[in-house]
């Protein structure tokens, strides 16, 4: 989802210095080969913009590398987790990537959160063979870098799906009204796979309208949407936009509940769009009220840690660090292509947010859940949304074609 | 028919706001012969201040009242009306008795710096603004209007009809159309021109502070960038309506307003700007002194 906010942001043109990872282990061959420390490398924002994705990231690995390292480690081997910042800056990203390669010989790269970010440092690690997990980045085209690029969320389209099968089975909708953003693909991804399944599954769309990121007035659109009574309308845009059109929906008299995706995920989108989102359901990778004993678990463990509550951008870097753990558990030994077949093998591990398994093209399949926006702006867990049984089955998009 | 209706009246709050904007641009125009393209930045700057004397002032950030709102736009406008003052005395008298050309790109070049000067002071990312109660909108039939709405359009004809009365019927607004005709002459007859031309850009940004206001009003974020494509539009729409004339601002955003909205609606809102600028070029090729301005022969 990330890659259009990403766009936004001005260039500052700061140089600044990362700090510098302590360089033990003097011999040039530590990771893969030696016999000491597993050296794994983290690229992240820790600072700048978009600093708490990298802070509940690093957050994340910290907490199951630590609880793995207690637990013996990876072949009686201990891990060394080494994270280098980026100021979530793209270039950065790269540079970080590179270093950690060249100079840290981490046996795996992490990161990073913002797809964009992740679009730079995928071609490093392609490169140099060494495999890398991305936790959180949905865009697809990351993974499509090559075959050593694996992340452990689920793509963006497949919240279209999940969106659709809750509409159509949860809600009990006949009639939804769809709203995009032409200008961003991950909207206009999550749009069509709902428009596809939602018909399949027996309902109808009434309502087709279109707007451009950056619009602030959407009331052509809500009288045309309004004029065609739908039950819902499922709006998959990022949070200022949904914020506005939730307000201008209320004010054009439309009382019928808003659907969306994890763009809508921020604290600003309830400020912009106050009470007028009440009500309102939207797919994330993860809730921290989800009330199954895994997540509960996660939960108390990261608190105890940080003292704070898992963000999902948390679970999601725990998920990331115990899907690599099980890979390289089952790896016949530590180099780069063994990893690598053993990550693209991972079948049913059971992590904090769901089920992964990994399909051909190393995109995950894995649950969503549905969460609805309760009074005074709180997130309340609705539903978990399970993925078509088939890995097949897990739409593929039409993304591509953009520039 | 409700439809229709529905977008004419969506179509007219939207002008209202262009208008408001437009307003400030024509004057300035209709005096200095300058287009300020920072107007829209000014536009900008009024809603941030207002944004951050609202958030500073703890009660009226929890529970809006209209009187601190007042309280609130009047004091933005006051600091924009300084910054108006600042902007001309820095960067456009020292280049009056340049070719026009300059002040034109310095007018682009102020625009900028206060567009991305704002992204390093205010921060990139949107705020959400609120400095009015929630008002319902009005229901009438199957029609919605926004309280909002009622209200721009009553700041719009009201400021119409002031600019009106000082440009027309005050000492005030003679010496200003003395400046516009010929500054040197005007100076010999004793205007003092530097206080007169301050004034116009003074009043252009309170203009434009009170537009601003009304605008996050109405769309309630705020960022740093909202200037820029409401800035180029109530550009378009003073052209429409005749650069330097007053209704014609009103009649030109009024007029915008309406196209974009029947445009998104019965076609598709990706054609509204294309169509606007379309306008644009439509007017500059048939009727370039606009739909309310008077063709005059420009001296050589």
């Amino acid at each position: 989802m990330r890659i259009a906010a990403l766009a936004r942001l001005p260039l500052v043109a700061l140089l600044a210095l990362t700090a510098c990872p302590s360089k033990d282990q003097g011999s040039g061959l530590v990771g893969a080969d030696a016999k000491g420390e597993i050296v794994i490398g983290h690229v992240a924002s820790t600072t700048g913009n978009e600093a708490t994705f990298g802070i509940s990231s690093d957050r994340g690995f910290h907490l199951f590398f630590d609880e793995l390292n207690a637990k013996g480690g990876i072949k009686g081997r201990k891990i060394r987790l080494v994270t280098l910042d980026d100021q979530g800056k793209p270039e950065e990203a790269a540079t970080a990537a590179t270093r950690l390669i060249a100079s840290d010989h981490v046996s795996v790269l992490l990161g990073e959160v913002a797809s964009t970010r992740s679009l730079f440092m995928a071609p490093k690690a392609q490169m140099a063979k060494v495999p890398m997990v991305t936790p959180s980045s949905t865009n697809e085209k990351v993974t499509a870098v090559g075959d050593y690029i694996f992340r452990a969320c689920f793509i963006d389209p497949f919240q279209g799906y999940v969106m659709a099968k809750f509409a159509r089975e949860n809600l009990k909708l006949n009639k939804v009204a769809i709203l995009r953003d032409v200008r961003n693909d991950y909207s206009v991804g999550l749009a069509k796979v709902f428009q596809e399944e939602f018909t399949k599954m027996g309902g109808t769309i009434a309502g087709n309208e279109s707007f451009s990121q950056g619009d602030v007035d959407f009331k052509a659109q809500l009288t045309n949407i309004k004029a065609q009574n739908p039950e819902a309308i499922f709006e998959p845009g990022y949070y200022t936009e949904t914020g506005l059109i939730a307000r201008q929906a209320r004010e054009a008299g439309i009382t019928v509940p808003l659907l969306g995706g994890d763009g809508w995920d921020s604290e600003k989108l309830y400020e912009i769009g106050g009470a007028a989102l009440e009500g309102a359901y939207f797919s994330n990778h993860y809730s921290v009220d989800d009330p199954s004993p895994r997540v509960q678990d996660f939960a108390k463990r990261y608190k105890a840690a940080y003292n704070i509550l898992p963000d999902s951008l948390g679970a999601q870097a725990y998920d990331a660090a115990g899907m690599l753990a099980d890979a390289m558990n089952r790896a016949t030994d530590l180099s780069g292509p063994a990893i690598r077949d053993a990550l693209a093998a991972t079948k049913n591990f059971q992590g904090v947010t769901g089920s992964i398994t990994m399909e051909e093209h190393r995109n995950p399949v894995k649950p969503a859940v549905v969460l609805k926006i309760a009074k005074g702006g709180k997130y309340e867990f609705v539903t978990r949304i399970e993925p078509p049984s088939a890995v097949a089955a897990v739409p593929t998009t039409p993304s591509q074609k953009q520039p | 028919m409700t439809e229709f209706l529905q977008h004419i009246i969506n179509g007219l709050s939207v002008g209202a706001i262009y208008a408001l904007i437009a307003l400030g641009y024509t004057m300035v125009y209709g005096v200095l012969k300058l287009i300020n393209f920072a107007h829209g930045d000014v536009f900008m700057v009024g809603a941030m201040m207002a944004f951050y004397t609202s958030s500073k002032w703890s009660s009226e950030a929890q529970h809006p009242t209209i009187g601190g709102a007042v309280l609130i736009a009047v004091i933005s406008m006051a600091i924009c009306g300084l910054i108006g003052f600042v902007i001309e005395r820095v960067a456009y008298r020292p280049l009056r008795s340049a070719p026009r050309i300059n002040s034109l790109i310095t007018a682009i070049g102020v625009s900028f710096f206060i567009e991305y000067g704002g992204q390093v002071v205010f921060g990139p990312t949107p705020n959400a603004f609120g400095i009015l109660p929630p008002l319902p909108p009005v229901q009438v039939g199957g029609l919605s209007i926004g309280a909002v709405d009622i209200i721009t359009m009553a700041v719009a004809l009201a400021l119409m009809f002031g600019l009106q009365r000082i440009v027309f019927h005050t000492r005030l607004g003679t010496a200003m159309r003395a400046v516009s005709h010929n500054p040197d002459v005007a100076a010999l007859m004793g205007v003092n021109v530097d206080f007169i031309i301050s004034f116009t850009f003074v009043l252009g940004s309170v203009l434009a502070a009170a537009a601003g206001i009304l605008f996050a009003s109405k769309y309630p974020s705020v960022q740093p960038l909202m200037g820029l494509m409401p800035g180029l539009k109530a550009f378009v729409a003073a052209v429409i309506g005749g650069i330097g004339n007053v209704p014609g601002a009103m009649v030109g955003g009024l007029l915008l307003g309406l196209i974009e909205q029947l445009v998104s609606g019965y076609f598709s809102s990706q054609w509204k700007d294309a169509v606007a600028f379309a306008l644009l070029i439509l007017i500059l090729l048939v009727k370039p002194s606009g739909l309310l301005g008077r063709a005059t022969a420009e001296k050589v």
